[in-house]
């Protein structure tokens, strides 16, 4: 079998892809993003509730999509939960790096997320594994309310 | 040639004349099967261009060397061999464009910037490529007109038994495809452009998937305008052309100003050449269009028909093989179809298909295919597209289904 497709669709990504974890919608108290990557039709649901202090207290998403994005959605939500907002503001960040640049060592902060260092290889699925984290970046700017975000420019 | 028609084409030596194919992708041997994207270019139409650029090139229409003398003689060539492949009257109704999308902007611009009012309807179908609609919404925005659509029925096809109730007497032009890019249905467009004749309506053929792909004349089809492009048939990118009937070319307006279009001009006004030229403003894709005259001459040597025979067989091969995978579910008409089959698998979602059969060596398309509002009224994320044409073979799509099948197991 080929490497590159191993390492892109590693076990756990498959699995998570497949069983989604932290999938559903917060009913109350939660900013809402709806976050869609048009030029392949992915598409997520995220809501988070932010405590008094900004941290993430909860995190929920639904959608529908590519093994990429589903299962980078489900593992974001795990890291990110309990995660003071510089913490979180810094996951962001590092996840970025991860799936775009060549980063010698990843941060063990990053965990199973960096299981998603594979992506880097296949440019056209970049997008995919950021669809969840362009939503959840919206929801610290929003702060609020229900938005909107895709990956394509405007 | 014609003796050379009545035999089987010799498809294995055809093949050789694509050395594109002659490459290992990811280790593997290449298998390309996105040619209703574009096609590949057989080495006449390399040659073509390069004897054009070391020969022959200057500007055309201007010049009164020898050099622009060729130039336009190879450029206006190729016109009389685009009208020849159509069945047009007269090579002054074929306009050069950058392709398909071009020919329709320049009719939904200029033509319908004339002639569509407010109250108007434009009736379109529901299997559109983003090309043929997009236009028609920008022009209905400007206008005031509004769209109509064609429904098409779960199997594909078009619900021509709407059409009596949709093409009424308000239709000022009905625009639709020949051939679906995503389902593959080949719609019935001589009945549709006489449908359209009938209550004084314009028709326009989205040719893109046919032109290279089945013979086509636009005298018998009844059609006003044909829009298609030369990369999907074998040409270059940036040309293809668009067919228009003389009165309608005539009746409409230049769309862009500017050099090799006029006839005479002052600081104030200027008058305009007749078409195709009063179309094709500033210096035209020479190289290209002599390119798709060599693609056009290179087809005709194998003959449409024989084209659409092989590829609708290696359609109707794939089906065949694609139904014998677990749980594959085929889009689009059982009956006669394009040379393409779109399908979606319950394992994998289309990207990450065309992702590992790409690491194969297979390239595929995954998407929504410029259908958007199609893919969301079938309720699909998109599919993953095979399209053949006549340099595929029967060993390719046993070497599809070989890697879909291990695609399967990887994904479940």
């Amino acid at each position: 079998m080929n490497t590159d497709l191993e390492d892109l669709y590693q076990q756990v990504i498959l699995d998570h892809s497949r069983r989604p974890r932290n999938f559903g919608e917060i009913a109350e108290g939660a900013v809402k993003v709806h976050g869609d990557n048009p030029s392949c039709g992915d598409e997520i649901h995220l809501s988070v509730r932010f405590g008094a202090d900004g941290g993430v207290e909860d995190i929920k998403f639904a959608g529908q999509g590519c093994a990429i994005s589903q299962a980078s959605a489900s593992l974001m939500t795990m890291k990110l939960k309990g995660k003071s907002r510089s913490e979180a503001e810094a996951m962001l960040r590092a996840f970025h790096d991860l799936v775009t640049v060549e980063v010698a060592d990843p941060p063990k902060a990053l965990g199973d997320l960096r299981l998603l260092e594979g992506v880097r290889k296949f440019p056209q699925r970049v997008k995919c594994a950021m669809l969840s984290w362009r939503a959840f970046e919206q929801a610290l700017t929003a702060g609020s309310g229900e938005s909107a975000v895709t990956t394509e420019a405007k | 040639m014609e003796s050379f028609k009545a035999t089987k084409p010799d498809w294995e030596s055809i093949r050789e004349d694509f050395p594109i194919l002659r490459q290992e992708v990811h280790g593997k041997p290449l298998i390309y099967f996105d040619n209703a994207a574009s096609s590949q270019k057989p080495v006449a139409v390399i040659e073509a261009l390069r004897r054009y650029y070391e020969r022959d090139h200057a500007n055309v229409h201007r010049g009164l060397h020898a050099l622009s003398t060729r130039a336009t003689e190879a450029y206006e060539g190729a016109r009389a061999l685009v009208a020849k492949y159509l069945g047009a009257a007269s090579a002054d109704e074929i306009v050069f464009t950058r392709g398909t999308t071009e020919g329709i902007n320049l009719v939904a611009q200029a033509w319908g910037g004339r002639f569509v009012r407010e109250g108007d309807v434009i009736l379109l179908t529901e299997m559109e490529h983003h090309s043929n609609l997009v236009p028609w919404q920008m022009l209905a925005e400007r206008s005031g007109a509004r769209l109509r659509f064609v429904p098409v029925r779960e199997d594909g096809t078009l619900a021509l038994e709407t059409l009596d109730s949709l093409l009424t007497s308000e239709v000022k032009i009905f625009a639709f495809t020949h051939i679906s890019n995503s389902l593959g249905t080949i719609n019935p467009v001589a009945k549709l452009c006489r449908a359209a004749r009938a209550v004084g309506a314009v028709s326009l053929v989205d040719a893109a998937q046919s032109a290279g792909h089945l013979p086509i004349d636009v005298r018998e089809m009844g059609c006003d305008f044909l829009a298609f492009s030369g990369h999907k048939m074998c040409g270059p990118t940036g040309i293809g052309a668009l067919y228009g009937r003389a009165e309608l070319l005539e009746a409409t307006p230049p769309w862009h100003g500017g050099g090799e279009m006029i006839v005479s001009v002052s600081y104030e006004k200027s008058s305009y050449k007749n078409a195709p030229h009063k179309f094709e403003a500033g210096t035209p894709n020479i190289a290209d269009a002599v390119g798709l005259g060599a693609a056009i001459e290179y087809i005709e040597r194998i003959g449409r028909s024989a084209i659409f025979e092989h590829d609708a067989e290696l359609a109707r091969y794939a089906i065949q093989r694609l139904e014998g995978l677990p749980s594959v579910r085929v889009i689009g008409p059982r009956g006669a179809r394009g040379g393409l089959v779109g399908f979606v698998m319950e394992a994998a979602h289309p990207h990450d298909l065309t992702t590992f059969a790409d690491r194969h060596g297979l390239a595929l398309r995954g998407g929504h295919h410029c259908n958007q509002p199609l893919m969301k009224k079938f309720r699909l994320p998109g599919t993953t597209r095979a399209s053949f044409y006549f340099y595929n073979t029967t060993a390719e799509i046993d070497r599809m289904i070989e890697i879909l099948d291990a695609a399967v197991r990887f994904f479940s």
